[in-house]
């Protein structure tokens, strides 16, 4: 791949006796979208927030745009032009939809006003112009999702970390949230995404990276991750790959 | 250069001083440990329990470790009720409101006996209160005595009730996973209620053994307090042995850094180590995550 | 500019009452409302649009108090200089605190007791230390100029103190209309999610509580100069961390007016209690503690809550669910 915009190179993080990522190490390329996935458990958040600066890696580096990131706080990440949204939405309950996503505006814009017309505009580009002035805490979990991938847009990042942006959607809100992220993709924002929706890594990934019990056991074209024992064996458990292929022989007979 | 028979007759006084320094710092502790909040009216209430143990003595003539076993289950019941009928719904759950709410119990309380005992300080008088006993080559005061040997008889006893018990069970099912216990029919309204209650009747023991060797007056209770926060902190917040440990080992420094520094250490002191312990390591020795 | 209507019109109304009255009741009682509603627009700052609570604000304002005491005092300053120096003094001690303490982590309960601490250290050591007077406090010299900030009358007193308030209270909308001010409210909604979003937190709650610990400072050294007494009970003693909480609280936090509203409030419960049950200390922090538990159960928005609540009963009254919609 071109030289990549994100470089996780052997990243452990240890909590006391728990090693929860264990020298995990792959790459985004720049404008790509990259998926990371894996069953619960596998240490996927854990290892974003490592990425994001809200944790420290015990061990290995974070290289952004071929500078060394590790450790950097996440404001200091943000205005570097890395973003990150949470697995459980946490809008700014007291305030506006225009005024939560105008907070992450504020990085780039100062004023207030050149703040919240940007605020518009990320808005509009993520479908929720309609609720601009709702409350924030009045919003569905769908349009709570959007809210916070708008409020990642609107510091202009290069890169977008995406933990779990359609968990607790249903199928017709799935599918009109991937475009969405689609068209991020296009304007040029490298994303990586933690998603378990497996038919929106099919659609929207390149390159998937699967996490099991902290490590990296796989990397490749999401279609042939899928069909890897290994991780099917990760989702399912041990023997599962055999005993499918086993059904899947006998069936095909 | 100091002789061993100051020396010991030091730590052994350290220990009993301490013992009841634990014992306050025990229900702290327990709050902490089972609801999550920092209860701002611990001095308030261990001072109330001071005047309860003063009068007990004046108005009835009552002995203070007689009196400890009519007044712990009284302070039970005060703090069951302040807890269920008062700081609970008043706060809701929310963080900030619990510390507003406990703040304006902790002010409701001491300017209360402010206003109906004014600030004079006031003293019992007990018949054996100056009799000491021979410990190796240390002379120990009768009520100190008593007072590290009633403590350790509460620490037993709580210990017991948390293991051994239907509601030591049902407090500490609460106090690891509070939805889990929720949903498996435990009434966390109710566990809340023993706990402070509980924490509550540790004060007015505390006050018991207390009131022979300190003055009584509104402010008395926040001395102790503040010790207790410290050791709470230092400690662990939510942890039982923490509290015991942390308050025996307070209360031989202190005892210790009398004999070189005499009185001078004094609340600065305790109140500097209080706010590093904060700043360095809010989790203290054994506790969980601040 | 329309936020600052009411404003305004708050400030013209009180202005005007000298012109109405001279009955020194009257001012002496609004003097003392303002104070508290200074110190408690300080502590609104920081805890009602930052949400971070301090049980510790005494430390703001004994520190304006004793160090615009002092300067006079000890060293022979001008009163303005002196009162001056003493907001920035308690800037300082805020800024250092705020330091000590964001940078520890320090956040809700444990971010109250090491404010409470803090204020508690402070007021011992004022209490033996020779330069405050030890236990017998610091004196100012009466000297009825305007040169040494002293007047004959009350008037000035009261103009100069509506002047520093209406100064606290058009910093508010000015904040909230901000990047620091978004950035403020955001760090109280969700700290991690404001930081995900490039907020420097802890740097914005020193800030805050820097900017705040000034306005409470300014509070104490006004003080210093109406009662001419000071103490380390008076200065630093925590009837002064509660009312500087209570008034927001009870008003409002979090709102512009909140703090003034409560002031009144809690001042004139502070008076009717004096007249009904006398003088005795204690009574009317019973009360004071009292309120604040009543306003967090039934009120917990305040006087400026419920009347925004009001305010949306009316307007909806008579219409149909569907019209009223999302008022």
């Amino acid at each position: 791949m071109p030289d990549p915009l994100l470089a996780v190179e052997g990243v452990s993080m240890r909590f006391g006796g728990l090693l929860a990522v264990d020298q995990a190490s792959f790459a985004a390329a720049p404008g790509r979208i990259t998926a990371l996935i894996g069953p619960n458990g596998a240490g996927k958040t854990t290892l974003f927030a490592a990425i994001s600066g809200f944790l420290r890696p015990t061990a290995g580096r974070v290289v952004f745009d071929g500078a060394d990131v590790t450790g950097l706080p996440p404001h200091r990440l943000a205005r570097r032009g890395i973003a990150r949204t949470f697995q459980i939405a946490q809008p700014f309950a007291g305030l506006t939809v225009r005024e939560n996503i105008a907070v992450g505006a504020h990085v780039r814009h100062p004023a207030r006003t050149a703040a919240l017309a940007a605020a518009d505009g990320v808005a509009q580009a993520v479908g929720l112009a309609r609720d601009i002035d709702k409350p924030a805490a009045a919003l569905t979990v769908a349009g709570r999702k959007r809210l916070e991938l708008a409020r990642a847009l609107a510091i202009e990042p290069r890169l977008l970390l995406l933990d779990e942006v359609l968990a607790g959607l249903n199928p017709s809100e799935i599918r009109e949230m991937v475009p969405v992220v689609r068209s991020i993709a296009a304007r040029g924002v490298t994303i990586v995404m933690i998603e378990h929706v497996m038919q929106a890594v099919m659609s929207l990934a390149e390159l998937c990276y699967v996490l099991a019990e902290g490590r990296i056991i796989a990397q490749g074209a999401p279609q042939a991750i899928a069909r890897e024992p290994r991780v099917i064996e990760a989702y399912l458990g041990r023997g599962a790959a055999q005993r499918m292929t086993g059904e899947g022989a006998d069936a095909g007979a | 250069m100091l002789s061993p028979a100051i020396l010991v007759s030091a730590i052994l006084n350290g220990l009993m001083t301490g013992a009841v320094y634990a014992l306050v710092a025990l229900g702290l502790t327990l709050i902490y440990g089972v609801l999550h909040i920092i209860n701002f009216a611990h001095g308030a209430l261990l001072t109330a329990a001071m005047f309860a143990a003063f009068f007990a003595n004046r108005w009835l003539g009552l002995d203070p470790y007689v009196a400890a076993f009519g007044l712990a289950p009284l302070f039970f019941v005060l703090g069951y009720a302040l807890q269920r009928l008062v700081i609970g719904p008043a706060a809701r759950g929310d963080d900030r409101n619990i510390l507003l709410v406990t703040l304006g119990l902790a002010v409701v309380i001491e300017n209360a006996l402010l206003y109906v005992f004014r600030a004079d300080t006031r003293t019992i008088d007990l018949p054996y209160g100056f009799d000491t006993i021979a410990v190796g080559p240390a002379f120990l005061a009768v009520p100190r005595v008593i007072a590290f040997a009633a403590v350790i008889a509460v620490a037993l006893a709580v210990g017991a009730l948390m293991r051994w018990s239907d509601i030591g069970k049902a407090i500490r099912a609460v106090a690891k996973e509070k939805l889990g216990a929720e949903l498996a029919g435990i009434d966390v309204a109710h566990v809340y209620a023993v706990t402070f209650g509980l924490g509550t009747a540790c004060l007015a023991v505390a006050a018991c053994l207390l009131i022979p060797s300190y003055y009584v007056n509104p402010g008395a209770g926040n001395a102790f307090v503040l010790i207790a926060f410290t050791i709470v902190v230092l400690g662990g917040m939510g942890s039982v042995a923490g509290a015991l440990i942390g308050g025996l080992v307070v209360g031989v420094v202190e005892s210790l850094s009398g004999l070189w520094l005499g009185e001078s250490l004094g609340q600065v002191g305790i109140f500097i180590v209080f706010i590093l312990v904060l700043l360095v390591r809010p989790r203290g020795l054994f506790g969980e995550q601040a | 500019m329309k936020a600052y209507l009411p404003i305004a019109a708050v400030v013209a109304l009180l202005a005007a009452v000298p012109l109405v009255t001279s009955s020194n009741v009257v001012l002496n009682f609004l003097v003392v409302a303002l104070l508290t509603a200074l110190v408690g627009q300080g502590w609104n700052l920081l805890g009602g649009y930052g949400g971070q609570y301090s049980f510790g604000h005494a430390a703001f304002f004994g520190t304006g108090a004793y160090v615009t005491a002092v300067l006079q005092v000890r060293y022979g300053v001008n009163a303005w200089i002196a009162f001056a120096a003493g907001i920035v003094a308690g800037a300082a001690v805020g800024a250092a605190i705020g330091a000590l303490a964001f940078r520890a982590g320090l956040r809700g309960s444990y971010f109250a007791l090491v404010t409470l601490a803090f204020a508690e250290v402070l007021r011992i050591l004022a209490s033996v230390a020779p330069v405050t007077g030890a236990g017998v406090g610091t004196l100012i010299r009466l000297d009825l100029r305007w040169q040494a900030f002293q007047f004959q009358s009350r008037v000035p007193f009261y103009l100069i103190l509506l002047a520093l308030v209406a100064l606290s209270l058009v910093l508010m909308p000015a904040i909230a209309r901000s990047r620091f001010g978004a950035w403020l409210v955001a760090v109280r909604e969700n700290e991690d999610a404001a930081r995900a979003l490039g907020v420097d937190a802890t740097a914005i709650k020193i800030a805050a509580m820097t900017l705040s610990a000034a306005i409470t400072a300014a509070g104490g050294g006004f003080y210093a100069q109406y009662y001419l007494f000071i103490d380390a009970g008076i200065a630093y003693g925590p009837w002064i961390s509660i009312e500087a909480l209570l008034a927001p609280i009870v008003g409002g936090a979090g709102t512009v007016l909140g703090p003034l509203l409560g002031a009144l409030v809690v001042k004139t419960l502070g008076e009717a209690t004096k007249l009904v049950a006398g003088d005795a200390p204690g009574l009317d922090l019973v009360i004071y503690g009292g309120v604040l538990i009543l306003v967090v159960a039934f009120a917990p928005r305040g006087i400026a809550g419920l009347a925004t609540d009001a305010g949306r009963w009316w307007a909806r009254r008579g219409k149909t669910p569907a019209e009223a919609g999302h008022a």
